[in-house]
């Protein structure tokens, strides 16, 4: 694809390092040269130097010819000109990153109305991981497909599990769970298991399944996933009035210790079942008087690095369960990864990724039509989300009779807004989305994980 | 440094080598010449070579801008050696030095020779001297680069440090695509010029020779008379094909796209306004101070033309000995020589885009003077000149002095005529070929010492890759670990 990325900061690097790594043609704009340069030395792409919401540097960019242009510069009115302009000219779709909640709320209007393709706000997207990661505290991981609807959670099965011990096919029939069993990975190696597979303690057990049922799940087989009941967040920014949001409706106390006495009587007047207390987070004396140690979570979104990085290693010195550190600057992070901190969020990773997926999930006219990819047990085992195109040979066949290769397995079938388990009768429509679970074996394709031999 | 990803390039550069010894070779095998061994054991060592260098890929594979320069100033020397290596294999000359200044000559598209009598020299060593310039003209690496799945945008350093101009600007977001598009617009023209000259009655082997040596704007010819024995025609393709292998070739491009405005920019303009004026006075200056040489004016016109075309453009070819002519012409020459062609063309000088940058610059700092509150800006095509741009033609101007003034000096030590001495370097530094006095175009380079024959091939080297490639490679800071 021909892609025009228009501002040239953190985000703008990684969607252009990370697009042109899949084989796309990049063209970035920016009006400050040093980035421009700076960028196209470092990858294999194009550069042009000017206003990106001017139709005279859109063309000199190639808006005629491109297929999609991602505007992320930092101002929202700047990425939704360009926008607009990408529009009327060529015959490209566009994607905006969008930070101020007063236009966010207007989402689905500019989607709809104003044709633009998608609509990424990164401190809602940062909201969103935030809050999957205070729903299942003790889980190791949490991925999700299509939007949420679908997650893939890994976990280390208690001792005291009903699953030990058992098969699966008679452990699927006992619970009847709508989820399913992806991996499990022990000292020998990671397993794609099959119904006469027993369980044992300490297993490492990835699930897929929907958010409602992935919980239902883990108390039927006795996790002891004790909730997160409250919260304590650092910083009053635009991520923490998404997450006040988000966790009031999750039912999880927030309470938040901000510096600024005006944000702090904003937040206090729009969030009423949040406990609002001024007073500088840096002071240690201001951590201990509140007794931030007695909360179950710790979620430090501060703007500055390195006052979060502090304050979460403080945390997790005082004991808090559940650690979360917001990090803005995306260089450094192996030397961050070898701190003790719990879980790291890159809100500006997280805007890059979802838009690569979004672009990756319309190249599917053309070969690779695979829209996520995790890596399970350190990459041997590869989680897959597909959407099927109309010609696809997995279509239109119960998937008994479909043929495999050997350690493959669907995971989920995404039809529109439900997520349906697949059992051997179950069949792929065009349209679908299939989670596809593969050992050894990268399919870039859907038809890659079929068995040549028919 | 990162040496071992310098060696595995390398490697790469020398199994090319093996494939473009093999045009050579193939012209042996037509005219059944004993040079055929000769080109075939070079086959064999380069290939050989490049296995053994490009056996392991390196583990890192990351250049910096410090690795883009020697790799390609190393590339250049080795092609440099390896071509010398032929020369002395094939029996054409048994000095070293000889071998190695003629084919420098050859892959920097100088066209300057040691050989006197190029007519007695074997078919398919004539094919070798011309093709060198036909893959020097628009770069080794690039060629390289276009065909070779190197990753990364680390190439673009390559480029950079390869491609001749002030600024590279690459045509579409990859710089694999765009070394390809490149080199299928130089083979389109190349073919062109070799289909007319076929239908102007040439023999098949010398129009390759000529579009060859043409296109990279060499000037190696196959005649003791470079080009005066062709026809008139013939000379004229020659002389319009000149003019086109000196143009951007990113103009071209922007043609196919029919977008003639922007393809023919200020520096393509300054370029043909430049060959007019030179034209316009030589042709008058010859009419009016050399009218028995000439039949009428307009053969004076046709030699005029030729002659700056040859020379601006840096090929070197010629149809009369422009050392007789008149005063006013020859400094008009070496005017032109120093000019050179557009940047990203094939042809060498100084290039016409730096030259606008450095009038421009010359005039806004006379404005500054008069007008010291002035705030201006040099803009070139509407769009501003970068900082960063300025700063680095002037000093690419400071260093061609001190790198042109120190070899004059070097030569100097020979008893030879000041004239003679100085278009030497004029010639070797700007790609061009011949000069004036002892070098002009009747004669060669033959007489100098194998110490001047040297610096001789340094000033061809650094000048088409624009003298920093060859400075950084043998400044002793580029190797030192902080």
């Amino acid at each position: 694809m021909d892609i025009i990325i228009v501002g040239c900061g953190k985000v703008g690097e990684v969607l252009a390092a990370e697009l042109n790594e899949e084989g796309n043609n990049i063209t970035v704009v920016d009006e400050v040269a040093e980035k421009v340069k700076h960028i196209a030395t470092k990858y294999d792409i194009m550069g042009v130097i000017g206003n990106g919401a001017t139709h005279r540097v859109q063309k000199e960019a190639g808006v005629g010819s491109a297929d999609l242009l991602i505007a992320v510069t930092g101002s929202d009115e700047l990425n939704l000109l360009c926008c607009l302009m990408a529009k009327k000219s060529g015959k490209c779709q566009a994607i905006a990153r969008i930070k101020n909640p007063d236009y966010a709320k207007d989402a689905a209007y500019l989607r709809d109305e104003l044709g633009l393709a998608m609509v990424i706000n990164p401190e809602q997207a940062a909201a969103e991981e935030i809050t999957r990661i205070l729903k299942f505290p003790s889980a190791l991981k949490v991925e999700t497909f299509s939007r949420g609807r679908v997650e893939l959670m890994t976990f280390r099965l208690p001792e005291n599990s009903t699953l030990v011990g058992q098969t699966l096919r008679d452990a699927m029939i006992k619970l009847k769970s709508n989820v399913l069993v992806c991996t499990v990975e022990r000292a020998d190696g990671a397993h794609i298991p099959k119904g006469d597979f027993t369980f044992a303690e300490r297993d490492i057990v990835s699930i897929i399944a929907s958010p409602r049922s992935a919980s239902d799940f883990l108390t039927k087989i006795n996790y002891k996933s004790e909730p997160i009941r409250n919260v304590s967040i650092i910083g009053g920014g635009s991520i923490t009035h998404y997450l006040c949001e988000l966790l009031g409706k999750a039912g999880i106390k927030a309470r938040i210790i901000e510096k600024d006495v005006e944000v702090c009587n904003e937040l206090a007047t729009k969030f009423g079942d949040v406990s609002v207390i001024c007073g500088d987070p840096t002071d240690e004396d201001v951590l201990r008087e509140e007794r931030v140690s007695a909360s179950d979570a710790f979620v430090a979104l501060t703007s500055i690095d390195e006052e979060n990085i502090l304050l979460s290693l403080f945390a997790k010195n005082q004991g808090n369960r559940k650690v979360i550190t917001k990090i803005n600057r995306i260089e450094y992070d192996d030397v961050i990864s070898k701190l003790d901190l719990d879980s790291i969020i890159y809100p500006k990773h997280l805007t890059a990724n979802t838009i690569v997926r979004y672009v990756r999930s319309n190249q599917n006219t053309l070969g690779s039509n695979m829209v996520t990819l995790y890596n399970l047990n350190r990459g041997e085992v590869e989680v897959a989300e597909f959407s099927i195109g109309e010609n696809s040979p997995v279509t239109g066949v119960p998937l008994s009779k479909l043929c495999f290769k050997s350690d493959v397995l669907v995971g989920a079938i995404i039809r529109g807004r439900q997520m349906i388990v697949p059992r051997g009768s179950a069949i792929i429509l065009p349209g679908d989305s299939v989670v596809t679970v593969t050992k050894n074996l990268s399919p870039r394709d859907i038809s890659d994980i079929l068995d040549e031999v028919l | 440094m990162n040496y071992s990803m310098i060696k595995y390039t390398l490697g790469w550069l020398l199994m090319f080598m093996g494939v473009f010894f093999t045009v050579p070779l193939i012209t042996a095998a037509i005219y059944w010449e004993p040079a055929f061994f000769s080109f075939l054991i070079m086959i064999a060592i380069s290939v050989g070579l490049g296995l053994l260098m490009t056996l392991k890929k390196p583990k890192n594979s990351t250049l910096y801008a410090k690795e883009g320069f020697v790799i390609v100033s190393a590339s250049w020397i080795l092609l440099s050696l390896f071509g010398a290596l032929a020369f002395i294999l094939s029996g054409a000359t048994t000095s070293f030095v000889d071998a190695l200044f003629e084919s420098a000559s050859g892959f920097t598209t100088t066209g300057a020779s040691i050989f006197g009598d190029v007519e007695s020299l074997p078919r398919s060593v004539l094919m070798w001297r011309s093709f060198s310039h036909w893959i020097g003209g628009m770069g080794v690496l690039v060629f390289i680069m276009a065909f070779l799945p190197l990753s990364g945008g680390q190439n673009m350093h390559i480029m950079r440090a390869e491609s001749p101009g002030p600024e590279v600007s690459k045509l579409v977001p990859r710089v694999k695509k765009t070394a390809l598009i490149l080199y299928v617009i130089y083979f389109m023209l190349t073919f062109i010029m070799f289909a007319l000259l076929l239908f102007f009655d040439m023999d098949v082997f010398e129009a390759i020779n000529t579009a060859f040596s043409t296109a990279g704007t060499g000037g190696f010819g196959f005649r003791n008379d470079s080009c005066a024995s062709f026809t008139a025609a013939q000379q004229i393709v020659i002389t319009v094909f000149m003019l086109l292998f000196s143009i951007n070739f990113n103009s071209y491009y922007l043609v196919l796209r029919l977008k003639f405005k922007d393809a023919l920019n200020s520096e393509v303009r300054a370029f043909l306004l430049i060959v007019a004026v030179a034209v316009g006075i030589i042709t008058a200056d010859l009419w009016i101070n050399l009218t028995t040489e000439f039949d009428s004016v307009w053969e004076a016109l046709r030699h005029a033309a030729f002659t700056v075309s040859s020379l601006i453009s840096t090929t070197g070819f010629s149809t009369v000995d422009f050392n007789l002519w008149p005063a006013l012409s020859q400094t008009m020459l070496v005017i032109v020589m120093f000019i050179g062609a557009c940047a990203g063309s094939t042809g060498g000088g100084i290039k016409v885009s730096r030259i606008l940058i450095l009038f421009k610059g010359m005039s806004r700092e006379l404005r500054t003077i008069v007008h010291p509150r002035q705030v201006k800006k040099i803009t070139i095509d509407g769009k501003p000149v970068d900082r960063e741009v300025t700063r680095s033609v002037n000093a690419y101007i400071t260093t061609f002095i001190v790198v042109f003034t120190l070899s004059l000096l070097a030569i100097s030590f020979e008893e030879k005529d000041l004239i003679t001495n100085f278009t030497a370097v004029t010639a070797t530094i700007n790609n061009v070929g011949p000069g004036l006095g002892g070098v002009g175009p009747t004669s060669n380079f033959a007489d100098f010492t194998a110490f001047s024959k040297l610096v001789f091939t340094f000033d061809m080297l650094a000048g088409r890759l624009e003298l920093f490639p060859m400075l950084i490679l043998f400044s002793p800071s580029t190797y030192k670990r902080t």
